[in-house]
């Protein structure tokens, strides 16, 4: 065991309330009437339903699939038949209804056949991340990336394993390590074959030290594997910040951990992956911690996904307060629940149900002084208090120059603010703005870009247009030159006349006995003419003239072939009379 | 009631922090009363009292709520600044004017609480100054060279100011800068207003306001580098121009820090946040330039003492200070052991 060289600037030490519930054991929710389970329980995209409402589902069986690669798969937490796919609350500050899958559960509990892969060093680690990805793994201590995802970095030199947990009042962590550690270990081998990482950095926070010594004691004696503990302070949990207390080394600003060669894993994924490798369990359950001066019990639950709240709150006496608040996480980066019937997701660490006197409400803010605390305090060296100002006033250019994509939102500012000014508050608002702001001007970069594309092709065809309209100008005059030239020669009304003549001639002849003769030449005049309508045709298409043209010309040949048909059978009709 | 992240605060509030300031004011108001007589009471019960009745005044104007504003303790903190600063048996009109300067004007005109530009205590002080020169520059004698009166009688002087101008002397700063010729060491044997390394009494002053600052900043109420940019560039250009004593000298290092409104300054007005610079590169830099600005005026200026000015003029410069001491974000820089 080793104390870490490095810190992290800035930081805050809450009292910790840990004890509240980290001494009693962890224990087994009972199976809630009705589970709940959203298609989106994370960030990423939502997986879609793959059950259908009346079917009967047994645990662990996949419910919903991953839509694409930052979605998660969503298996039943217990047997049952699906009731409804419907919106329901989700657990989203905003109370904000997402679909779910309904499962009436039957208490059978009944599983399906799954086994795992105790042999799993003979899989490579495509197949190895697969059975992760199926297993609908995502990260348990925070935002809940898919796993699978930061598995298949490249180039990793170390695996970190957060077991820091610095939030006040979350101990699920703690417990899980205190009595899994050695399924822990595990999990972090597996995870160390598969990123193919060199050595393995445990950090945990100085204030769990029953954690410490179990983790110690399962941990393999190597020189790859280090467990590290450092002081107590908050967020030092937070990946960056860990990761800088145990390598001394920044993620580079905009960066992954897997730039500077580190992938950084919680404790309790580690756990999830070992159960789905070895065990071939899917993600369905976490431990989950229950504390609170509103509960009468406090601990650890190991709790089904998608058990609404509500239930697990009777369970542990829960006392309705005067102005109730239930946070889901912790009092630091939580979020009010909007309802107490939303459900367990896969990122849920704590429910947290104060009484006033635990967590008062927020008093009124007063005016920033600018006294500089929370810029002492920020983990991410910024100067909140020239963020504050520059997004009161909405200057979205100074806040991009004061680095605000770089807040983490982890409230320190907001906690020492003597002021008590919601800062977090302002800075979620304000990177929502610009975020808005930037995906408006990139519409309007679109829409731009199409209407110039628009104005090109208009001016274009206009162009083509005025083209075709003087060649057809051009050849215009040129046939009234050549038809005047043909004036000169010959007396046009007396043509006209002479064509006049002829026809009436033609008429007569047709009309007349030896007609049949007549109609052997026109014949052959309507099969030439279909001839030289048929080349027209030919060259029409050669030449890609409109449509209108070729379709007048197909026309055209096809009355002629009819009419070549009619005289036929009217010959042959004639042949037969005769 | 819905609110957002975090839900847990342990701040220190804001009249909590004014109550600190007002008390690690006592050391140095106790020095400024055993050695110049309780005339700076009398300036105190004045321009706290004035200075919140103007707060009260501009608040009610400005439609805010006057309990919620009025409780966080910063009116009366302009206040006792000013009345630290300006002689003792100071005529009352001259204190409100003061007053009105630093919290109508310099504070309310300006946006309130946090907003002002300028150090409101050293607006007032110094409009005092350019206005009054001549109450303003005669600081009353030691009590230990002159008969200082009773508190009543300090009270009264606030009505009938004439009565106690005999008392008053030239300060050490001001030898100093009219010293011509004379040996550092005759100049301290010739005065009595000498101490043993600065002003009589003066000496006394100063430490007892670095007592209180250093109270503060164990409280951490400000980190040390405006203070110790301020100080340390003072000492450097005193160091740098002592000249070993001779008629030539701008005074020892020890003189300059225990002189005038050296720890005032250094601790209880530099560190003003809202017309500071705002990151701690950019309080170094802050306090430098105060530093090296008081010690110019007061060797080669006009003025025997300076903080005022000083502090006026870097007000102006620190938004340009934080355009460019802007602490780079997490992850700029690689490695940092």
């Amino acid at each position: 065991m080793n104390s870490a060289e490095y810190t992290f600037h800035g930081g805050i030490r809450p009292v910790e309330h840990k004890e509240d519930s980290n001494t009693t054991p962890i224990e087994m929710a009972p199976i809630p009437p009705m589970l709940v389970l959203p298609l989106q329980q994370h960030i990423g995209s939502a997986a879609q339903a793959c059950v259908n409402t009346g079917e009967y589902v047994y645990k662990g069986q996949l419910i919903a699939q991953a839509a694409d690669a930052n979605g998660a798969n969503v298996h039943a937490s217990s047997s049952g038949h699906v009731v409804a796919i419907e919106p329901r609350l989700i657990a989203h500050p905003s109370g904000m209804q997402d679909t779910c899958v309904v499962i009436e559960t039957d208490g059978l509990d009944a599983a399906i056949d799954a086994s795992g892969y105790p042999n799993w060093q003979n899989l490579d680690r495509t197949e190895l991340c697969n059975i992760v990805r199926w297993s609908g793994i995502v990260g348990l201590g925070g935002a809940g990336f898919p796993t699978d995802r930061k598995l298949n970095a490249k180039n990793i030199k170390t695996l970190v394993i957060n077991g820091t947990e610095c939030e006040p009042y979350i101990t699920a962590d703690d417990l899980c390590m205190r009595e899994r550690a050695e399924a822990i270990i595990r999990g972090c081998e597996i995870l160390k074959h598969i990123v193919g990482a060199d050595s393995v950095i445990v950090g945990i926070e100085d204030n769990k030290p029953e954690a410490i010594e179990s983790m110690g004691k399962a941990m393999p004696s190597s020189p790859d594997w280090k467990l590290v503990t450092f002081p107590t302070k908050y967020p030092s949990g937070g990946e960056k910040q860990l990761i800088e207390i145990l390598t001394g080394r920044q993620v580079p600003r905009g960066g992954l951990p897997a730039d500077i060669g580190i992938v950084c894993q919680n404790v309790g994924t580690a756990l999830a992956v070992k159960e789905a490798i070895e065990d071939g369990k899917p993600l369905i359950s976490r431990i989950t911690t229950f504390t609170g001066q509103a509960l009468s019990r406090r601990g650890n639950l190991e709790v089904r996904l998608g058990t609404p709240v509500s239930y697990l709150l009777d369970y542990m006496g829960y006392t309705e307060q005067k102005v109730p608040r239930l946070i889901m996480g912790g009092p630091m980066m939580g979020f009010i629940l909007p309802d107490a019937g939303v459900p367990i997701v896969k990122t849920t660490n704590c429910i947290l149900a104060p009484d006033s006197a635990e967590l008062p409400l927020p008093k009124p803010a007063q005016p920033c002084i600018r006294c500089g605390f929370c810029a002492e305090a920020c983990p991410a060296t910024l100067l909140p208090q020239q963020l504050f100002w520059h997004s009161k006033s909405g200057n979205s250019d100074q806040l991009e120059k004061h680095a605000l994509s770089d807040c983490i939102e982890c409230g320190v500012c907001s906690y020492v603010c003597p002021s008590s000014i919601p800062l977090v508050q302002y800075f979620r608002a304000a990177k929502h703005e610009i975020r808005t702001h930037r995906a408006q001007q990139l519409q309007a970069e679109k829409a731009l870009e199409r209407f110039e594309a628009r104005q090109q092709r208009l001016e274009r065809e206009a162009l083509e247009r005025e083209a075709t309209r003087a060649a057809r100008k051009a050849a215009a005059k040129a046939k009234a030159e050549e038809s005047s030239r043909f004036a000169d020669e010959a007396d046009p009304v007396q043509a006209a006349i002479e064509r006049a003549k002829a026809k009436k001639a033609r008429l007569i002849q047709q009309n007349q006995p030896g007609a049949q003769q007549n109609a052997e030449t026109a014949l052959q005049n309507l099969k030439a003419k279909l001839a030289s309508q048929q080349s027209s045709l030919q060259q029409a298409e050669v030449d890609g003239k409109g449509d209108k043209i070729i379709t007048a010309l197909h026309a055209s040949v096809s009355r002629l072939e009819q009419q070549i048909a009619e005289s036929n059978t009217e010959a042959s009709s004639q042949d037969a009379e005769k | 009631m819905h609110t957002s992240s975090p839900h847990l605060s342990a701040a220190n509030p804001v009249q909590h922090l004014m109550r600190q300031v007002l008390l690690a004011l006592i050391p140095g108001l106790i020095a400024l009363i055993h050695f110049f007589g309780p005339g700076v009471m009398a300036n105190l019960f004045a321009a706290c009292g004035f200075a919140v009745l103007c707060e009260a005044l501009v608040l009610k104007l400005r439609g805010y709520n006057l309990h919620f504003f009025l409780s966080d303790y910063s009116a009366l903190v302009t206040g006792a600044l000013l009345a630290v600063s300006i002689p003792p048996y100071s005529p009352w009109w001259m204190i409100f004017i003061g007053v009105f300067f630093s919290i109508v004007v310099a504070k309310h005109l300006f946006g309130g609480l946090g907003q002002n530009p300028f150090n409101p205590a050293m607006v007032g002080y110094v409009v005092l100054l350019i206005s009054f020169p001549v109450y303003m520059t005669h600081w009353t004698a030691p009590s230990e060279l002159a008969s200082t009166p009773s508190l009543l009688n300090s009270l009264a002087s606030l009505w009938s100011h004439d009565n106690y101008d005999g008392t008053t002397m030239a300060t050490p700063l001001d030898l100093m800068k009219q010293n011509e010729g004379q040996m550092l060491t005759f100049l301290y044997a010739n005065n009595p207003q000498f101490g043993s390394y600065a002003g009589l009494g003066w000496e006394w002053v100063n430490l007892g306001f670095l007592a209180g600052g250093l109270w503060m900043l164990q409280q951490k109420l400000f980190t040390w580098h405006g203070p110790v940019g301020m100080l340390a560039t003072l000492g450097i250009l005193s160091a740098l121009f002592y000249d070993g004593g001779s008629s030539a000298s701008g005074g020892s290092p020890l003189f300059h820090w225990l002189s005038g409104a050296t720890m005032l300054g250094a601790f209880f007005i530099i560190t003003d946040p809202a017309s500071g610079a705002t990151s701690n590169l950019g309080r170094l830099i802050f306090g430098a330039m105060v530093g090296a600005l008081v010690y110019c005026i007061r060797v080669w200026g006009n003025y025997p003492d300076a903080v005022a000015f000083a502090v006026l003029l870097l007000n102006f410069c620190a938004p340009f200070i934080d355009y460019y001491t802007i602490p780079k974000p997490y992850g700029t820089e690689d490695s940092k052991s």
